[in-house]
């Protein structure tokens, strides 16, 4: 198949537009778990959502993006207050709290998952596909719900920039001034919770992390202005959805999901290389240049001395 | 001076079961430069974290002017330890300052032009117009802790809590702030700040407060700031203030 096709085809155009929205809403809420040092947070809340699906699956019965939705969150609201407990009434550090609860949530997600693949629903459930995604199985109101999703996640981010941006760089002075943090940062979480709601049917929860943090790495590096950087991770997303999904459906067979989040660390890997000021080879170039400007200062020097 | 800028009340704070300041109570006077000395360890920054309700309570009660904490939180201006925030976000000065006019503005409402404007003006103040655009990791520590300063004074509040504003900073960095706390008590202001340096206690202070667990002692620096009491707050480690500059200042 060529572009063209491609594009022409509705049954991709949906896709195509279901992942572009994913990477987009993913993008934005990842700039602020980033910069708030909560990259491994929106890993555990997308490893932690499966066991909430399961539950969700077994209580209802049906496949459902809303009750997902609400088993997903529950799952990481219980997961984010076990991690709370464990850093402070143990000796135990965040990193290791997170890592606790990532694989136990994540464990109990798969045994769960296997027990519904061998009851009565059998793989008819296709919650399997919930691993690492399947673009394939996604139907017109999955499209819906996240376009939904990403447009509430987009305009509150819009709503709340200023209480977000002062939470992400001072929380005590936020604190000081009477915002509620403690409200607030639940309320971030959740929202990384429904971007990664949305995006286990595409790229699957044990990839999902990487669609909200590798965008707002990349974007960190064109820019010092936290608006800019938040549109451009929502545009880096963007663009990793859409190149992943035309890849896939261009190659035959090849996971949309995985290739969605290569195409982000392609993004991630042109940043950091070639990004003005921050990138690798600017600052080399900077270096360089300084130790020429210097050694040609000091031949000057050695020059009008000895003349 | 007929009612107290800030009053505590019986203030308890602990770590883990450990209490760090233990039932404090004191009534600081409007007007005053306060310093807040004590021994490493000793509950400085936890008084004013707690005072501020940044880290929970055991007990206590905090009045400000006579109204509740939480009733005149738009009237208390704040600068946090430099250490606390990281350094490297992308935001600049000028935006930083902006954030100390946040509490202004409430939820919804966006800075706009005549935030822009307060925050040149604290900029001004503090001598950094010319950093505004200055992305904020570019800044030496003393910069960051000028950029902080103008945060707190476009908070343009009437009670200032200060978190060591002092450590890391050059001497020239260290004259501009003692000059801009000393005009904001002319202005009717109280300030109250955490300090290290035994050696400036007399200098920049009006009142002092001895601190360790406990207020070991409060009131105009010429009272308190004497070898007795300090002895009593630093206990055996008071030995090397005698053979410092601080200690020469206590003869």
């Amino acid at each position: 198949m060529n572009i063209m096709d491609i594009i022409t085809d509705p049954n991709t155009r949906w896709i195509l537009l279901g992942t572009m929205f994913l990477g987009l809403s993913s993008g934005v809420i990842g700039s602020f778990a980033y910069l708030r040092k909560q990259s491994l947070l929106g890993d555990t809340l997308a490893h932690a959502a499966l066991p909430g699906i399961c539950v969700a699956f077994m209580l209802t019965g049906v496949k459902s993006t809303s009750y997902f939705l609400i088993g997903a969150a529950l799952a990481g609201l219980v997961a984010v207050f076990l991690i709370s407990v464990l850093t402070r009434y143990s000796k135990i550090k965040q990193d290791a709290a997170l890592g606790i609860v990532l694989s136990s949530f994540f464990g109990f997600g798969i045994v769960m998952l296997t027990q519904i693949q061998q009851s009565e629903y059998g793989n008819q459930s296709g919650l399997d596909t919930f691993l690492f995604g399947q673009t394939a199985s996604m139907v017109m109101s999955d499209v819906y719900m996240m376009m939904t999703v990403s447009f509430i996640l987009i305009f509150t981010c819009t709503v709340f920039f200023k209480e977000f941006k002062l939470l992400s760089f001072d929380p005590g002075f936020a604190k000081g001034m009477g915002l509620p943090v403690v409200f607030l940062d639940y309320f971030i979480m959740m929202l990384i919770v429904a971007a990664v709601v949305i995006g286990i049917q595409a790229v699957g929860v044990v990839l999902m992390a990487s669609l909200l943090i590798t965008p707002a790495v990349s974007a960190r590096y064109w820019t010092e202005r936290l608006h800019i950087m938040v549109i451009l991770s929502g545009i880096f997303g963007m663009m990793s959805g859409v190149s992943g999904t035309l890849i896939s459906t261009s190659v035959n067979d090849l996971p949309t999901g995985p290739l969605i989040v290569l195409s982000a660390t392609v993004w991630f890997f042109f940043s950091m290389l070639f990004a003005p000021k921050r990138g690798v080879l600017s600052s080399i170039w900077r270096r360089v240049s300084t130790k020429k400007k210097y050694s040609l200062e000091q031949d000057r020097r050695k020059g009008s001395h000895s003349s | 001076m007929n009612q107290a800028a800030l009053k505590v009340e019986n203030l308890t704070i602990a770590y883990h079961k450990k209490p760090v300041v233990e039932d404090v109570s004191f009534e600081v006077p409007e007007g005053n430069l306060i310093g807040i000395i004590g021994p490493n360890g000793a509950g400085k920054s936890t008084l004013i974290k707690g005072i501020l309700e940044l880290i929970p309570k055991i007990s206590g009660h905090i009045t400000i002017k006579g109204s509740t904490y939480k009733s005149m939180r738009k009237s208390i201006g704040y600068v946090p330890q430099r250490e606390s925030v990281d350094w490297d976000f992308p935001t600049n000065a000028l935006d930083v300052v902006m954030m100390g006019r946040y509490g202004h503005l409430g939820w919804l409402r966006r800075p706009g032009k005549s935030e822009r404007q307060k925050g040149m003006e604290c900029l001004e103040k503090v001598g950094m117009a010319e950093y505004a655009n200055r992305q904020i990791s570019q800044l030496s520590g003393g910069q960051q802790q000028r950029i902080f300063l103008a945060r707190a004074l476009a908070q343009e509040a009437d009670i200032y809590f200060m978190d060591e504003p002092f450590v890391g900073v050059d001497a020239a960095t260290e004259k501009a702030i003692i000059q801009l706390l000393m005009e904001l008590k002319e202005k009717g202001k109280t300030v109250l700040v955490v300090h290290h340096d035994l050696s400036t206690v007399k200098e920049y202070f009006d009142w002092t407060m001895l601190l360790n667990k406990k207020v070991m002692k409060i009131g105009p620096t010429e009272e308190v700031f004497i070898p007795e009491y300090l002895q009593a707050t630093y206990g055996g480690r008071l030995a090397i203030l005698s053979d410092t500059k601080s200690g020469l200042l206590l003869k």
